[in-house]
């Protein structure tokens, strides 16, 4: 090849690359639609404990059983075969995913003493012993067994109880049982914290 | 999906259909019912939970609107338009769930230049492929809903996708299933044209005489169709009141660059002609020559 048909031949491939970047030679355009990222992905009910509507969740994790795959949940959406939602979430329940990875969560049991400001760390054992504790003097201390008719109340009006707001009827019984056995008044759901 | 699924795509003249579609699949749409929302933004979250978009924590513009504007990581946004009743004078919010209208006729599409950067699916989805999204832009000003938004970090174009991957497998669009007033339903377009006239009459039995659906005839229709209260006053809702392609994009698309093409190919033609019908233009050697080659190089065979 001389040097005059080198230039040749780049002139014309230059001309017909130009042609074909006109658009004039279509090659084949895939659908570049992002893959299904719940494939596989282990499938596990719930209720959502936010408020006291309860609504169902169905949360997918990484992870499929094996022994040796650390399970972590990246995507939550609501359970459309649950009564209550039918599938549909509010803005919290639809963030859910957010709750369960944020770095914000107690991760162990904390107490802020009276006249501090500051959290300390305690133990599962010294929570349970502490919580236990308080209540008992509390409950020794106001218990109210007969009102002024000598009528039995059986009345403890000084502490009340947060309870979940996401149980199902066997949860509710067993915690109201608890709650009315100590003789507790006030009881409300974290829905209405 | 594969390549016969696409029926519109970026890039290429109308002389070049992108694709053709064998499998003939009903389009699809959103409808959003302005009158049954209350603004809870359940759909605004649940499309950055699925598309694993967390825009950044934005600031306070005066409104619960939040974040101010779409972005692209911010794919839908609940609009608090503010507006003041006519009757009692009170302040009233108007509530548009701002997303991708996915146009029948994308002016987005028609105005990209890069082959299959856009493509519309055939259940009248559009879609951004970012791979070979080059960012320049041109999909973000040609859009009359001001939907596409550039990347700061990529500076390429991110805008709903109405969930494709959703749809593909069969599911519907995140935001709508967590709708949970109703207010966002999703279907064959048939079948929310036939929802939403049933709400329309049932909208004016109950006295709001002015409700119609925006499904604006502009941009072909919408794959996101509106029940509004005020047909007659969009902009109230932030929409634009007959949105459509600007001539110049379809001028310079449809008209300019063909010609141009069609320029090309003649030129390249009569080149080819004239060399093959006349030939060469060969210089007589005979002629006297206007300067001296005393020393004619031995490599030039010519």
């Amino acid at each position: 090849m001389n040097r005059r048909q080198f230039f040749k031949l780049c002139a014309s491939s230059t001309a017909t690359s130009a042609i074909s970047a006109l658009g004039l030679l279509p090659g084949k355009a895939f659908a570049a639609v992002r893959e299904f990222k719940l494939l596989r992905a282990k499938e596990t009910r719930n209720n959502c404990c936010y408020c006291s509507v309860g609504c169902g969740l169905l949360m997918y994790s990484h992870g499929s059983n094996g022994k040796n795959a650390e399970k972590s949940i990246f995507h939550i959406e609501g359970d459309a075969d649950h009564p209550v939602n039918r599938g549909s979430l509010c803005p919290k329940g639809a963030g859910l995913v957010d709750y369960v990875n944020s770095p914000n969560r107690n991760h162990f049991p904390e107490v802020r003493e009276p006249g501090t400001n500051e959290w300390k760390r305690i133990s599962w054992n010294e929570a349970f012993g502490r919580i236990a504790r308080l209540m008992k003097d509390d409950r020794d201390a106001n218990f109210i067994e007969k009102n002024s008719d000598g009528t039995t109340v059986n009345r403890w009006l000084s502490t009340g109880m947060m309870t979940s707001s996401a149980q199902p009827n066997e949860g509710a019984y067993i915690t109201h049982k608890f709650a009315r056995s100590l003789g507790l008044v006030a009881i409300d759901t974290i829905a209405r914290n | 999906m594969s390549t016969q699924d696409i029926i519109l795509s970026s890039g290429t003249s109308r002389l070049s259909p992108a694709a053709q579609v064998r499998k003939k699949l009903s389009k699809v749409a959103k409808l959003f019912d302005a009158t049954k929302c209350n603004g809870c933004k359940a759909c605004q979250v649940s499309c950055s939970e699925w598309n694993d978009l967390r825009a950044p924590i934005g600031e306070f513009t005066g409104s619960y609107q939040n974040p101010a504007d779409l972005s692209s990581e911010c794919w839908t946004l609940m609009k608090f338009n503010e507006v003041t009743d006519e009757k009692d004078k009170l302040l009233r919010w108007q509530f548009t769930h701002t997303a991708c209208m996915h146009c029948d006729d994308p002016a987005c599409l028609t105005a990209c230049s890069t082959k299959d950067a856009i493509v519309q699916h055939a259940n009248g989805i559009v879609d951004f492929d970012s791979d070979k999204c080059i960012g320049c832009g041109y999909c973000v000003t040609a859009c009359p809903f001001d939907v596409p938004k550039l990347d700061s970090v990529d500076q390429k174009a991110y805008k709903c996708t109405m969930c494709s991957d959703r749809l593909q497998v069969g599911q519907e669009p995140s935001c709508v299933k967590s709708c949970t007033t109703g207010a966002l339903k999703f279907g064959t377009r048939e079948d929310m044209l036939f929802i939403a006239d049933m709400r329309i009459k049932q909208l004016h039995e109950k006295g709001f005489a002015k409700a119609g659906l925006y499904n604006p005839k502009g941009v072909g229709g919408t794959g996101m169709m509106m029940i509004l209260h005020d047909i007659d006053d969009p902009q109230s809702y932030g929409l634009p009141a007959d949105p459509k392609t600007s001539l110049s994009i379809k001028l310079w698309q449809d008209v300019v660059k063909p010609l141009g093409a069609a320029g090309i190919i003649a030129t390249v033609a009569v080149a080819c002609l004239h060399r093959i019908t006349v030939g060469r233009n060969i210089v007589e050697e005979d002629e006297p020559a206007a300067f001296d080659h005393s020393h004619p190089s031995k490599s030039d065979k010519e």
